[in-house]
């Protein structure tokens, strides 16, 4: 009964009219996020970042405002996957399949009705078990100390990518090298400049807000510039849809899909380096597999769009479980908004929960306000959206790159950041174009302070004792964990990999 | 530039990070571990991991054509000298410019483009400045 209890102050935090206010902007931005190519959650959340420092919100507003921006890019990006048979953004790829067959057969209207319900289904079967969740893990957290928080972030970086990353070497490199770019400025323990080149900009340290923008926003203006003239020759063709409420009967029809793909992809959510993407992948494979009976996958059939839904949108709100509860981020957009929460002074973790109740559980009672709009948002007034899906990037990524520059700007007001930002947009797109991942990079540079402070608390207790990082039970199991989360894609990784290029082939 | 040359740049500013590292000062306070051991670490795993992409390349990068990386560099340059232009023109001058420039780069038509600078700047001046406060850059004009 406690969890009520504490939900009802969430709700009286929630339910401010600045609060409701943030739900609704954050709701309508992270749908035309989602829905627009190009644009994704983890973007969306980055760029907003900045500005909502800047702009002096609390950290509860903060918070309300970014992840209704991550539930509504969630939302969003079954939009184009279903229309014009591009995802809006990664965990939407598996909408695809069925999504824009439908769309051939003059079934766009209902997909998107069936698809809104799934997103719908699926996250609040997430932010329940967010709920449920959350804090019990929290009281297993409140076992572990510096040397067992050490081995959670190794295994949060050994993990990442999950099972469809196969190229470990890349992902290693993403990760030492984010936590590089953390090493730079004073040392928070002995107060030593270090890495600094005796530059005077270098002794705070890089801001990873300057890190995170310039690498998810700034570079990928440099990525379109790139592709310009590919994309002007797809011609986007006129949307029509027809809103029709689909039959009765063809909702019962795909509710088991929905239950099945949310559970599915809630729990792919938790895992350590999962994410949406993955979510959505099993829910729809899985589905595949029970439904299949007539072979009318990919060709149009509902439970073919409804399981992948419901299990991306189950899966972001599952990815919010350790995120919140042991401060470790699983995916991108949730390093993301870890972040936020840090440059707030607020460390995620179990200290989270036991001094700022008012952060969690006005979030959890806002994500439930947030996915009804959403609801409202994406299927009455879904037209809305298919026309900024007419919006050409070419007007888009100009007003990205300006608002970067405000968000950024507004917190430091020096043009060292900006210049920095530019620097780090450049060494993204580099980075995207020798296929290395980003996420793990953002997340060093997220991370790498705290990483680095426990394991010298740890020595610290230990006295420079190495192998207490190995004694305890806790970690003991944390680190096995680690190798068989690194060890387990080397093994599968190809097969599901090579089925996701599969997908991704037959789409192009 | 393939990976296996991007391996190599890799291990090369690898060894460089350690070996600035290795330079920090002591200070009088001191923990077990030292403001260097943690640098080092990172500094073996991106030297080994630049090791093994070296050795077992299996990427091959699509580049830009000259002229696509030459647009990158335009680009790049616009957006420098709007870093340096923000505290001297202040916003609004500055943002109406490099948005221009930006959109007539990107393929809108120039005379658009310039509306379309217009648009951007003074929405975003109205919205994050007269309406909900944020500080912008104040240039000599001050706006």
């Amino acid at each position: 009964m406690e969890t009520i209890n504490f939900l009802f102050d969430g709700f009286s935090v929630a339910f401010t009219v600045q609060n409701i206010t943030l739900a609704l902007i954050g709701c309508f931005l992270g749908t035309v996020f989602g829905a627009l190519p190009g644009l994704g959650p983890a973007n969306g959340v980055a760029i907003l970042i900045p500005i909502s420092f800047s702009l002096g919100l609390d950290a509860a507003s903060s918070m309300i405002l970014l992840t209704s921006v991550y539930y509504g890019a969630m939302y969003g990006g079954r939009i184009s996957s279903i229309l014009i048979n591009i995802p809006g953004d990664e965990p939407a790829l598996m909408t695809t399949l069925d999504g824009y067959p439908m769309t051939l057969k003059g079934r766009a209207g209902e997909a998107l009705t069936l698809t809104g319900i799934a997103s719908f289904f699926g996250s609040i079967v997430a932010t329940i078990g967010l709920m449920i969740l959350a804090p019990q893990l929290v009281k297993i957290a409140l076992l572990f100390g510096p040397a067992e928080y050490f081995a959670l972030f190794v295994m949060a970086f050994a993990t990442l990518g999950g099972v469809s990353s196969n190229n470990k070497a890349k992902t290693i490199l993403a990760s030492a090298l984010g936590l590089a770019i953390s090493t730079i400025g004073i040392d928070g323990q002995t107060g030593v400049p270090r890495l600094s080149f005796g530059n005077v900009h270098f002794y705070d340290g890089i801001d990873f807000l300057v890190v995170i923008v310039g690498m998810f926003a700034v570079s990928e203006i440099f990525i379109f510039i790139e592709n310009k003239d590919v994309d002007a020759k797809k011609k986007k063709k006129n949307i029509i849809i027809t809103t029709i409420i689909p039959k009765f009967k063809v909702i019962v029809k795909t509710f088991p899909s929905m239950v099945r793909g949310s559970l599915l992809g809630f729990f792919a959510g938790i895992l350590p380096g999962a994410g949406a993407s993955l979510g959505s992948f099993i829910a729809y494979t899985f589905e595949k597999k029970i439904s299949n009976k007539d072979d009318t996958f990919g060709k149009g059939d509902e439970r073919g769009v409804t399981a992948p839904e419901a299990g991306n949108n189950a899966a972001a709100g599952g990815a919010l479980v350790p995120m919140l509860s042991l401060g470790v981020p699983g995916s991108g957009t949730t390093a993301v908004l870890l972040a936020m929460l840090m440059t707030m002074n607020i460390t995620p973790g179990p200290l989270l929960f036991k001094n700022n109740p008012d952060v969690v559980w006005g979030l959890i009672a806002a994500l439930f306000f947030a996915n009804f709009i959403l609801l409202i948002l994406n299927i009455p007034m879904v037209r809305m959206f298919t026309r900024i899906l007419l919006l050409p990037p070419k007007y888009l990524m100009p007003i990205v790159a300006m608002i970067s520059f405000v968000g950024i700007y507004g917190i430091s007001g020096s043009s060292f950041d900006l210049l920095l930002m530019i620097f780090f947009g450049l060494f993204g797109w580099l980075l995207r174009k020798l296929n290395i991942p980003l996420v793990p990079v953002i997340m060093g540079a997220i991370l790498g302070n705290l990483m680095e402070t426990n394991l010298r608390r740890a020595l610290t207790i230990s006295d420079g004792n190495w192998m207490y990082l190995f004694e305890s039970k806790v970690s003991i199991i944390i680190w096995l964990i680690t190798i068989i989360g690194f060890v387990l894609p080397l093994i599968f990784g190809k097969k599901i990999t090579s089925e996701i290029e599969k997908f991704k082939k037959k789409k192009s | 530039m393939g990976e296996r040359a991007f391996g190599i740049i890799s291990l090369i500013i690898a060894c460089g990070y350690v070996y600035v590292a290795s330079l920090t000062e002591l200070s009088f306070i001191s923990d077990p571990v030292g403001p260097k051991q943690f640098p080092y670490i990172l500094g073996f795993f991106w030297g080994l991991s630049s090791l093994l992409i070296i050795f077992q390349p299996e990427f091959k990068p699509k580049w830009p054509s000259f002229y696509k990386f030459l647009e990158i560099i335009i680009v790049t340059i616009v957006l420098i000298a709007y870093a340096y232009a923000l505290p001297v023109v202040g916003f609004v001058i500055s943002t109406l410019i490099a948005t221009f420039i930006l959109a007539w780069r990107l393929g809108v038509e120039m005379f658009k483009a310039l509306i379309f600078g217009f648009a951007v700047s003074f929405t975003i001046y109205f919205l994050f400045h007269s309406i909900l406060g944020l500080s912008l850059a104040r240039g000599v004009f001050g706006f």
